[in-house]
């Protein structure tokens, strides 16, 4: 069967490919564009390893068709940095320790961008439920919340400058 | 398997007519669940989302018409949904994560057909109506009348759902929807309960429809316990009265997540909360 053709924007790159029409979005992305950011942890959208933002909305890339990602603008993990200059979250969940295998991390990393772009000044219950559709399995989770927590005191700071 | 993504409602009532292993998706949360559990995978997999009358939510004419392809956090987003259907969008607001709740749609949750579904019992006690698409054109048919057994619906080869239409409700008439489950997030429900509460200028009420999740092969309505409640104030007799009609219409199952007994008493408990969180809103003036 003749592949399908993809063109869409990842992280602020215009790209192409080629897949299969029942092909994951997130296969393509790892083994059509070779950005293993996103990872497979249960592939029936429970986990949340492989989440991402497909027109700024999170999503779990395993359960896109990679056809639907045509015309669509794409942000995984590998996108939230800013050149060398870690995003705010993954400097946080550096110093705050807030990883262990690190599978999890990128799902982790993308959903808490989501919620920050909405909602800069979170509360813990307000993180807790946001990051409910993301699975960790060695953390304990308090560590990634006391560093999206902190995150969000230090890009506030930013602001304000 | 192929993909398409039609442009129009007569567009994928052509493709679905020339071929019965085709199958129509918006979120996909069910079907690809099911395709790694090893399910045959459809011929051709119709992705409803393009079509912008799948994916609206708008108020017309007294009328609420939600697109089956609306994702629900669209629902949860809009303001002036969940002031009239406060019930309707708590439930959507409950179905998975934040990742679930940006692909999961109304129609897809009817038309998978679990009994646990979340968003069915709202539909049901708000008398929503399903415009369906098929061969012989659109029809009109009440959510209630969609499902017929777990996984399994009424609607015919080559029908689908397009859109919901729900009257804004009245005055002093508001909704809610509860469920149990072990956690606080992303589970399934163990028992579902929804209930629609108008009330008149004395407090009494005047118009009722509660629905059960979880209990029975569908959604179940409860008439009964309507009209316990009908014609007087929400009293605790009455409310005994709904839990116990309630109670007397789940038709449960037994399994890991609940015995049979538990879930009939978990049904009236949770009918009665329902019963009055609705009340509470529409004695408050419900929406409007």
């Amino acid at each position: 069967m003749s592949r399908t053709h993809v063109s869409c924007n990842i992280n602020g790159d215009d790209v192409e490919f080629l897949c299969d029409a029942g092909e994951s979005l997130l296969d393509a992305l790892r083994d059509e564009m070779r950005l293993m950011g996103a990872k497979e942890g249960c592939g029936t959208g429970d986990c949340g390893a492989c989440s991402i933002l497909m027109d700024g909305r999170l999503q779990c890339s395993c359960l896109i068709f990679a056809p639907e990602a045509d015309g669509a603008a794409i942000v995984t993990v590998e996108g939230i940095a800013d050149g060398d200059h870690l995003h705010p979250l993954q400097q946080c969940f550096l110093e705050g320790a807030a990883l262990q295998c690190g599978v999890c991390t990128p799902g982790f990393l993308v959903a808490a961008k989501a919620l920050l772009d909405r909602n800069p000044d979170p509360t813990e219950t307000e993180v807790r439920y946001a990051l409910a559709g993301n699975l960790c399995r060695c953390t304990g989770y308090d560590k990634i919340i006391r560093s999206v927590l902190a995150a969000a005191d230090r890009m506030k700071e930013e602001v304000a400058g | 398997m192929r993909y398409v993504a039609p442009a129009s409602v007569a567009e994928v009532v052509a493709l679905l007519a020339g071929d019965p292993e085709a199958r129509v998706f918006a979120g996909a949360t069910d079907l690809v669940p099911q395709m790694r559990a090893g399910r045959p995978e459809p011929s051709v997999a119709i992705d409803l989302k393009k079509i912008p009358r799948l994916t609206g939510v708008s108020l017309t004419d007294g009328t609420w018409r939600i697109g089956a392809a609306a994702p629900t956090a669209d629902l949860t987003g809009n303001a002036a949904l969940a002031a009239d259907l406060p019930g309707l969008v708590y439930a959507g607001g409950l179905i998975g994560s934040d990742q679930i709740q940006n692909r999961a749609t109304l129609g897809g949750n009817l038309c998978n057909a679990s009994p646990a579904a979340d968003s069915v019992p709202s539909l049901v006690v708000n008398d929503a109506q399903a415009v369906v698409a098929g061969p012989g054109g659109e029809l009109t048919v009440r959510v209630i009348d969609i499902p017929s057994g777990p996984g399994r619906t009424s609607l015919q080869p080559g029908e689908f759902v397009v859109e919901f239409l729900i009257d804004r409700p009245l005055p002093s008439t508001s909704d809610a929807y509860l469920r149990l489950i072990p956690r606080t997030e992303m589970d399934i429900a163990i028992v579902g309960a929804a209930a629609r509460v108008s009330l008149d200028g004395d407090g009494n009420c005047s118009s009722a429809a509660i629905a059960l999740a979880a209990v029975a092969p569908t959604v179940v309505l409860v008439p009964a316990a309507a009209e316990a409640l009908v014609g007087g104030p929400i009293s605790d007799d009455v409310l005994a009265t709904v839990a116990a009609a309630c109670a007397e219409a789940a038709d449960p199952i037994d399994d890991k997540r609940g015995t049979v007994a538990y879930r009939r008493q978990v049904a009236g408990v949770l009918a009665k909360r329902a019963v009055l969180e609705a009340a509470g809103r529409a004695g408050n003036g419900g929406g409007r």
